[in-house]
C-alpha cells in the first residue's frame, strides 16, 4: 500500500507526519532544527528520500539542510560536522552561502529595488523561501530568495549560484517588498518543457523563463492592483501563490494579494475567477491531483486581517476552473477560529482519493483524504505552520 | 588553546557541546579565531559573520573578560586570559525577545 508524507516548516522547526495511504492514523517525528525557522522543505521527485530544508534565524542566518533517508538524519551539503576544511576544491560551508551573482560574464549588477516608502533599497540576501527540487535530477534545486532572486544548485545544495536575469532584466527598481520581505516565494517547473520555468515575486509579480533561467519577462498582463500607483502596471504586483496542474502546465492559477486569478496561455494574460468567494484575498492555492479543474483556496479576511471570515475556517473548492466556489467545512473550525492559513502551507498527495493537507499559523494540520470533502486536524499545537509539502510514496 | 562558547543552536548545528577549543596561531585575534573555528566547523561558516564581507551578523555579540568585543576591531590582540585559555571568548545571540 501507499504511504504518505507529509513535510511540515514552522516557526520553531520541522516536522514530518508519515501514514499509510488510507491517512487515517499519523506519526509525527520532530522537531527537527528545533528554534529555528523552516521556511520550506521538500523532495525530489525522482528520489523521495531526498529532501531539502530550509533553515534560517535572524541571529544566525541561512542554512540549507539535506537527508538522503527521508527525512530519519540530516546533513549540511558538503559539510561533515567535526571536518576541517578542505585545502581543495571547493571550500567546506559553501552550502550557506547565498551570494548574488555580480560578475560581468554571467551577472548582473546589485542594484536598487523599492522600500515600503518606496525610496532606493539595495539587494540584501536575507533568506530562502522556497526550495523547488528538479523534475529529473536529485541533485538540482531551485531556490526563491529574499531579497528576490533565483539561485540553483546542481551538485546536492553544496554550491549555489544565481539565475541573475531574472534580478537584473531591468524592471527591479519597481519591486517592492510585501509585508513578509521582498520574497521569491514560488517556483514552478514546466514538466513539458525543461526550459520554462514560472516564478511568483511580492511584490514585483509573475515572471517566466523559457530558456531555463538566462532571460526573463514579467507576465503579469490582466493583473489590477489598486494597492500601487498605476493599477496595471507591469510589475509591482503582490503574487500570493501560483499553481499548475502537470497534465495541464499552460494553465496557471493565482492567488494575489486581492483576487484568484487564471491565465490559460501560459501566463500571457490573466483573468479574473474569484466569482463568489466570501473574500479573494489568501496566500495558498492548490490543484486537485486528478482534475485540473478543481482548484482549492482559503479566503482571508483581508489585507489587515490575516483570519478567516467570521471566524469560519473553510476552504473553498471549485470544480469548474473557478467562479464558482463551494465552501468545505466540515471538520474545520467554524467559530472563534482566526488562524492564517500562508502561502506554501497547502499541499496535494496524488493517491486515487486525492488528499489535500495545510497547516495554519495556529500550529494545526488539516488533512483531508477525500478531495476535501471532510478534514481532520492530523497534528495539533505545533509552532506557527510556514509550509506544508506533501509526498506519495510507494 | 583558546576556548570559545557558542550559543546552543550553533552547538546543535555544529553537533558539538558547549565549549569547543581551537589552536589559533600568534597573533590571536576575533578574526584568526573566527578563521580557525569556521575551517574546523565549516557548518558555521556564514552564521556568525558574512560569507565575504566577515561582517558580524548584526545580531550576534561577542564578549571576553566581562568586555564586549563586538565592535572591537576583528584585528585587535584579545585579551591574555583568553589567548591562555584561562577564560573563554564568548559568542552570543543577542537578546531579543519579550
Amino acid at each position: 500500500m501507499s504511504r504518505v508524507r507529509v513535510l511540515v516548516g514552522t516557526r520553531k522547526g520541522a516536522f514530518i507526519l508519515t501514514s499509510d495511504g488510507k491517512r487515517q492514523q499519523w506519526q509525527v517525528e520532530g522537531p527537527h532544527f528545533a528554534g529555528w525557522e523552516i521556511y520550506h522543505m521538500k523532495g525530489s521527485p525522482v528520489d523521495p528520500d531526498r529532501l531539502y530544508a530550509a533553515q534560517c534565524s535572524d541571529w544566525f542566518g541561512q542554512v540549507i539542510q539535506r537527508s538522503k533517508d527521508g527525512g530519519k538524519t540530516w546533513e549540511q551539503p558538503g559539510s561533515t560536522p567535526g571536518e576541517s576544511a578542505v585545502p581543495e576544491g571547493h571550500p567546506a560551508g559553501e552550502s550557506n552561502r547565498f551570494v548574488y551573482d555580480t560578475s560581468p560574464e554571467t551577472g548582473a549588477p546589485l542594484t536598487e529595488h523599492q522600500w515600503y516608502d518606496g525610496t532606493p533599497r539595495p539587494w540584501e540576501f536575507k533568506r530562502v523561501w522556497h526550495l523547488e527540487p528538479s523534475l529529473t535530477d536529485p541533485d538540482k534545486v531551485y531556490a526563491g530568495v529574499e531579497d528576490a532572486a533565483l539561485f540553483h544548485t546542481a551538485d546536492g545544495g553544496e554550491t549555489w549560484q544565481e539565475l541573475a536575469g531574472l534580478r537584473g532584466h531591468g524592471t527591479g527598481k519597481a519591486w517592492q517588498p510585501g509585508a513578509g520581505g521582498m520574497c521569491l516565494h514560488t517556483i514552478l517547473l514546466d514538466p513539458s518543457d525543461p526550459q520554462r520555468i514560472y516564478v511568483g515575486i511580492s511584490a514585483a509579480g509573475a515572471f517566466r523563463t523559457d530558456d531555463g533561467g538566462k532571460s526573463w519577462r514579467p507576465i503579469n498582463r490582466g493583473l489590477v492592483s489598486e494597492y500601487i500607483p498605476e493599477p496595471t502596471a507591469e510589475v509591482g504586483h503582490c503574487v500570493h501563490s501560483l499553481t499548475m496542474h502537470p497534465s495541464r502546465p499552460g494553465v496557471l492559477f493565482m492567488q494575489k494579494h486581492w483576487d484568484v486569478m487564471r491565465s490559460d496561455d501560459g501566463g500571457e494574460s490573466w483573468f479574473e475567477i474569484s466569482g463568489n468567494l466570501p473574500s479573494d484575498f489568501g496566500f495558498p492555492i492548490a490543484v486537485h491531483t486528478h482534475d485540473p479543474d478543481t482548484v482549492y483556496v482559503v479566503p482571508i479576511k483581508s489585507d489587515s486581517e490575516h483570519f478567516p471570515p467570521d471566524g469560519k475556517l473553510r476552504v473553498y473548492r471549485s470544480r469548474a476552473g473557478g467562479n464558482e466556489w463551494e465552501a468545505l467545512t466540515e471538520g474545520l473550525p467554524q467559530q472563534n477560529c482566526y488562524v492564517n492559513v500562508l502561502r506554501d502551507a497547502m499541499a496535494v498527495d496524488t493517491l486515487d482519493d486525492c488528499g489535500i493537507y495545510f497547516g495554519t499559523t495556529g500550529g494545526q494540520v488539516y488533512a483531508s483524504n477525500n478531495s476535501g470533502n471532510s478534514w481532520k486536524p492530523i497534528v495539533r499545537d505545533l509552532p506557527a505552520v510556514l509550509s506544508v509539502e506533501v509526498q506519495t510514496l510507494p | 588553546m583558546i576556548r570559545v562558547i557558542l550559543p546552543p543552536r550553533l552547538q546543535t548545528l555544529a553537533r558539538v557541546g558547549r565549549e569547543v577549543e581551537l589552536e589559533v596561531a600568534e597573533p590571536v585575534t576575533l578574526s584568526a579565531a573566527l578563521d580557525v573555528l569556521e575551517a574546523r566547523y565549516p557548518m558555521l561558516c556564514g552564521t556568525i559573520r558574512h560569507h565575504d564581507t566577515r561582517r558580524r551578523r548584526p545580531m550576534i555579540r561577542f564578549f571576553a573578560c566581562a568586555e564586549d568585543w563586538s565592535h572591537q576591531s576583528p584585528e585587535a590582540s584579545l585579551p591574555d586570559a583568553v589567548v591562555s585559555g584561562k577564560e573563554p571568548l564568548l559568542i552570543v545571540g543577542a537578546i531579543a525577545g519579550g
